[in-house]
């Protein structure tokens, strides 16, 4: 093999590789970034259906209610506007409290709840998650 | 009066570590044998008052002086004395201590054993681990100093974030930075390489034990990481391809296609160019990881107290050395041409496959990696890529990898026929096959395709190793340090992915809500909660639970789960019960108080998980015997002449 | 000097990178310009942190510049700043009122007492409704309130006596009268 044939297959085979991993990547994004809404946002149909998205915001005082006999627990998140009510099933991290910012991910249902695959709360008991707090501070611009 | 003396030392660290890249860069450039010895001597003077600083600053810690900032945040007067001491590097400031204190060793043990090299290339190399230290040190005097005072003293410290108080993570720093700061010397070797304008490959033979010596200490760094995050963070995962995470994941996959790369380049002189891009690679991604880590661009749970100025000066760090390395790659790279040519089936082509699919895996991590950074500053929202994205990136190149690397190892250098080996290894493949189907239907019941070739691949590649080690000793072919170093790092790997396939396939995990005297079962095991106590320990008090485990009803183990709640901050955390066992854990982790006796449990039955680990001991086991066999005994052989033949430039 | 282009992809695709992060870095949280800024300081009316029977209310202030720094005795920050803002008050400048956000009142108040107090009062926020009002991101921070009763400043993070002199100070009546 002469080696300009040698230089065009390693060309061909490199370009091959690229090509692969640009529809892996592709692919491999498609699901999986994760959008962030406050709840003004949800309530504005911002968010899409039927697909995973993060929300975020403060949790209401009282609004935390288990099932008994199960993991099952509804609480309202809210940026001070608006509020929507989370459905979770399973164990809350330890940081989750009422009156302490978290991120939820997972779907909307048809009933404009959101139904929470993973609850995250803030690692610390001093920071809000950053997107959390902006968004808690932009309503303020538009009037409440 | 002691951090005052720390503070001293790191300020004359850093003039040590000045003259050290003057003396060392100047004196190779003039040939001045006065002034690269005075280099060498600036590396063990930076060295001494780097340990200096290191050691006050432990002091303080130990001493429980709380009129020292960094102390008062870290620490506390109930804090045991272990964790006082791992306290040192819990926190920003102390951990970049460690980092200088890391490059300054490293630095010694290259200066201490290159007494072979020839006198200017050395000294460069010495330079410019200078220079990177020059960087740390000015970051930590001018913006992170460890020593700053507090006034009037605190009456008691913060307290080490109870998530930090365990020895798994009190080891872990300082391994992991042992690790990444190692491949700094790769780092250097290129770029006195390229700075020479070299053109032969003598470099690589130099650098692959202290390429694989700082591997070996990544890998066991990130693996008790791992280890550590599944039973420390209470909730049974063990990689969560977080951004900290994927900072020290990255350079390994680096590390790993260097050590791969540098044997051909040693060997048949080949890919000279790729090599030594990937030695500048992989420690930029080191200096990457430590940006990322600490300048809150990134926002990670992981992720260090976040200061604007910070995060601006290891950029520019980071963008000085790495630019610089990389435009001095673009300037001299293009002399080096490689003649030889290389078959199909040759091992070389194999190692390039290795570094093909590593590269493109590794590539693919740091896009996701960065997109959410990508989008933020070109405001298109925020945005996190979920674990998912980087799972499926990571498995579809290593798919192939595996499977090559079964054949790769027994291919021969530059004319790979693998004659007579066809055989044994289609009938190698055969039976892992075999094997992957029989674990999957009778083992754990279910027959999935991808269960059944990550098994398949596991075997295969455990088999190879095991194929190779057997014909060797068979053909009385003698054992070198490389090959056993080799056949040792490829067995793991395949152990590793046995666990990987293992628990990602057949892992079951179960919130459940339990009363006293209740239970619930997952993969037949039953897990009764029998009993509930209050708990006490020195800086702690909490729950502990009574969990009986049994199967078919014949006792397994009693898991002992707690809750603890730390006297300094208001946070539970979460102790996990885990009985470890040949063929699979089983795990129980205590949830909330739901009230009127009841407590939320995550309970969880994991197979083969131990194996990632026990796996990746031995990946680093093999890079460890690889490093110190040969190679040291003909560095030792070459000193051993040098310094007979009198007269050799010391 | 001719250097093929591809080996200088890799330096210009760092390159590219490095100004990513730049961007990136100036977006850094810590330095979010709050939208409060330029708009009227929110209300409140809390409990003093000495005594529950006093109320310490913002109203109290209006008409004057006035800083709000919002701490607490579980906060690092806040006690690397105690000395800055005992400074501060020392010069007299403007009144400084304190936020205790989410702490203990024992705690606070045995805080101020061995460490000093440079607060003319201090508003007892337990709950931290009055922080979430002032869109509060963490401890410490620190406000600037105009005569006019608007929000002027505000700094996330320890004071230092660099950002005082110069983010604050301008914004300050000078000394000979009202600005």
């Amino acid at each position: 093999m002469t080696p300009r044939r040698k230089r065009l297959y390693a060309v061909l085979a490199i370009l091959a590789g690229v090509s692969a991993a640009v529809v892996l990547a592709v692919v491999a994004f498609e699901d999986n970034l994760l959008y962030f809404y406050n709840p003004t946002q949800v309530m504005a149909g911002e968010a899409p259906m039927g697909r995973s998205f993060r929300v975020g915001g403060m949790v209401t005082q009282g609004s935390v209610q288990r099932s008994a006999g199960s993991l099952e627990v509804r609480f309202v998140v809210t940026d001070f506007r608006h509020s929507i009510i989370v459905r979770y099933d399973g164990l809350l991290p330890d940081l989750f409290r009422e009156g302490q910012g978290i991120i939820a991910h997972g779907r909307l249902t048809e009933s404009g709840e959101f139904r929470a695959d993973e609850v995250l709360a803030k690692h610390d008991e001093n920071y809000m998650p950053p997107e959390v707090a902006e968004s808690l501070q932009a309503p303020a611009e538009s009037g409440g | 009066m002691i951090p005052e003396i720390g503070h001293f030392a790191l300020i004359l660290a850093l003039l040590l570590a000045i003259a050290q890249t003057l003396f060392g860069l100047g004196g190779a450039a003039r040939r001045h044998a006065g002034w690269m010895a005075a280099g060498r001597s600036a590396v063990a003077g930076q060295f001494v008052f780097t340990a200096l600083a290191f050691g006050a600053l432990t002091w303080a810690f130990v001493q429980r002086d709380f009129s020292v900032l960094y102390v008062a945040t870290n620490s506390n007067s109930e804090l045991p004395l272990l964790y006082r001491i791992a306290a040192v590097w819990g926190g920003h400031e102390g951990s970049l201590l460690l980092w200088a204190l890391a490059l300054a060793g490293w630095s010694l043990a290259v200066t201490a054993f290159s007494r072979s090299l020839e006198a200017p290339f050395r000294s460069r190399v010495i330079g410019i681990l200078g220079f990177i230290s020059i960087g740390f040190l000015l970051f930590m005097i001018a913006t992170s100093n460890p020593f700053q005072r507090l006034v009037p003293p605190a009456p008691d410290g913060n307290d080490l974030n109870p998530l930090l108080q365990d020895f798994a993570l009190a080891v872990h720093p300082p391994i992991l930075y042992l690790g990444y700061v190692g491949f700094a010397v790769a780092f250097s070797f290129a770029c006195a390489t390229l700075l020479e304008g070299r053109l032969d490959a003598g470099w690589a033979r130099w650098t692959r034990p202290w390429t694989l010596a700082a591997w070996m200490f990544l890998t066991v760094g990130i693996a008790l990481g791992s280890w550590w995050a599944y039973y420390e963070l209470g909730w049974g995962g063990w990689w969560f391809w977080d951004p900290v995470e994927n900072a020290s994941f990255m350079p390994w996959l680096a590390g790993t296609a260097l050590i791969h790369s540098l044997a051909v380049t040693e060997k048949r002189g080949l890919f000279k160019s790729w090599t030594l891009l990937l030695a500048v690679t992989a420690f930029s991604l080191s200096l990457l990881g430590t940006f990322l880590v600490r300048s809150g661009v990134l926002i990670s749970v992981h992720a260090f107290a976040t200061d604007p100025a910070r995060g601006v000066f290891v950029l520019a760090f980071l963008a000085t050395v790495v630019l610089g390395a990389l435009l001095l790659y673009a300037w001299r790279a293009p002399r080096l041409k490689s003649a030889a040519g290389f078959e199909i089936s040759s091992r070389e082509s194999f190692l390039l496959f290795n570094n093909a699919f590593l590269v493109a895996a590794l590539g693919l991590i740091l896009l996701g990696t960065l997109y959410p950074l990508f989008m933020d500053a070109l405001r298109l929202g925020k945005i996190s890529v979920g674990p998912p994205y980087f799972e499926l990136v990571f498995l579809v190149p290593m798919l192939p990898l595996l499977a090559l690397l079964g054949v790769g190892m027994h291919a021969a250098w530059k004319r790979g026929t693998l004659a007579g080996k066809r055989r044994r290894l289609v009938l190698l493949a055969l039976s892992a096959l075999a094997a992957a189907l029989v674990a999957g239907a009778a083992v754990y019941g279910e027959l999935r395709p991808l269960t059944t070739i990550g098994f398949m691949l596991a075997l295969w590649v455990i088999g190879s190793a095991i194929l190779e080690l057997v014909q060797r000793l068979r053909g009385r072919q003698a054992l070198s340090g490389a090959v056993l170093g080799m056949v040792i790092a490829h067995f793991g790997l395949g152990l590793a992915a046995l666990g990987i396939t293992g628990v990602q396939s057949f892992r079951i995990e179960k919130d459940v809500a339990l009363g006293v005297g209740e239970t619930a079962t997952i993969a037949g095991y039953d897990f009764r909660l029998a009993a509930l106590r209050d708990v006490r320990g020195p800086n702690f008090v909490g729950v502990e639970a009574d969990v009986l485990v049994a199967k078919d009803g014949r006792a397994v183990t009693t898991l002992r789960p707690q809750k603890r709640l730390y006297h300094s901050g208001g946070n539970p955390m979460t102790e996990a019960g885990i009985e470890v066992g040949a063929a699979r854990d089983l795990f129980a982790a205590l949830g909330e108080d739901l009230g009127q006796g009841r407590w939320s449990l995550r309970i969880q039955y994991k197979p083969l998980i131990r194996y990632i680990w026990l796996g990746a001991l031995l990946i680093a086991l093999g890079g460890g015997v690889a490093a110190f066999d040969r190679r040291y005994r003909r560095a030792a052989e070459a000193r051993e002449s040098a310094a007979a033949t009198a007269g050799a430039s010391g | 000097m001719k250097v093929p282009l591809r080996f200088l992809l890799p330096a210009i695709a760092f390159t590219a990178l490095v100004v990513v992060f730049v961007v990136g870095l100036r977006q850094d949280p810590g330095r979010i310009q709050s939208p409060l800024i330029g708009k009227p300081a929110p209300a409140f009316a809390n409990e003093s942190l000495a005594d529950p029977a006093w109320r310490v209310a913002s109203a109290d202030f209006a008409g004057r510049p006035w800083l709000l720094n919002v701490w607490a005795t579980w906060c690092a920050g806040c006690r690397e700043e105690h000395e800055l803002l005992l400074a501060i008050a020392r010069e007299n400048r403007v009144p400084m009122v304190g936020l205790n956000w989410r702490d203990d009142r024992s705690l606070a108040l045995r805080w101020l007492e061995q460490l000093g107090n440079p607060y003319l009062a201090v508003a007892f926020d337990p709950e931290g409704r009055t922080a979430i009002d002032w869109g509060v991101y963490g401890a410490p921070e620190t406000f600037l309130i105009g005569t006019d009763g608007s929000v002027r400043q505000k700094h996330i993070g320890p004071m230092t006596r660099d950002i005082w002199e110069r983010e604050f100070v301008p914004l300050l009546p000078v000394p000979a009268g009202e600005g």
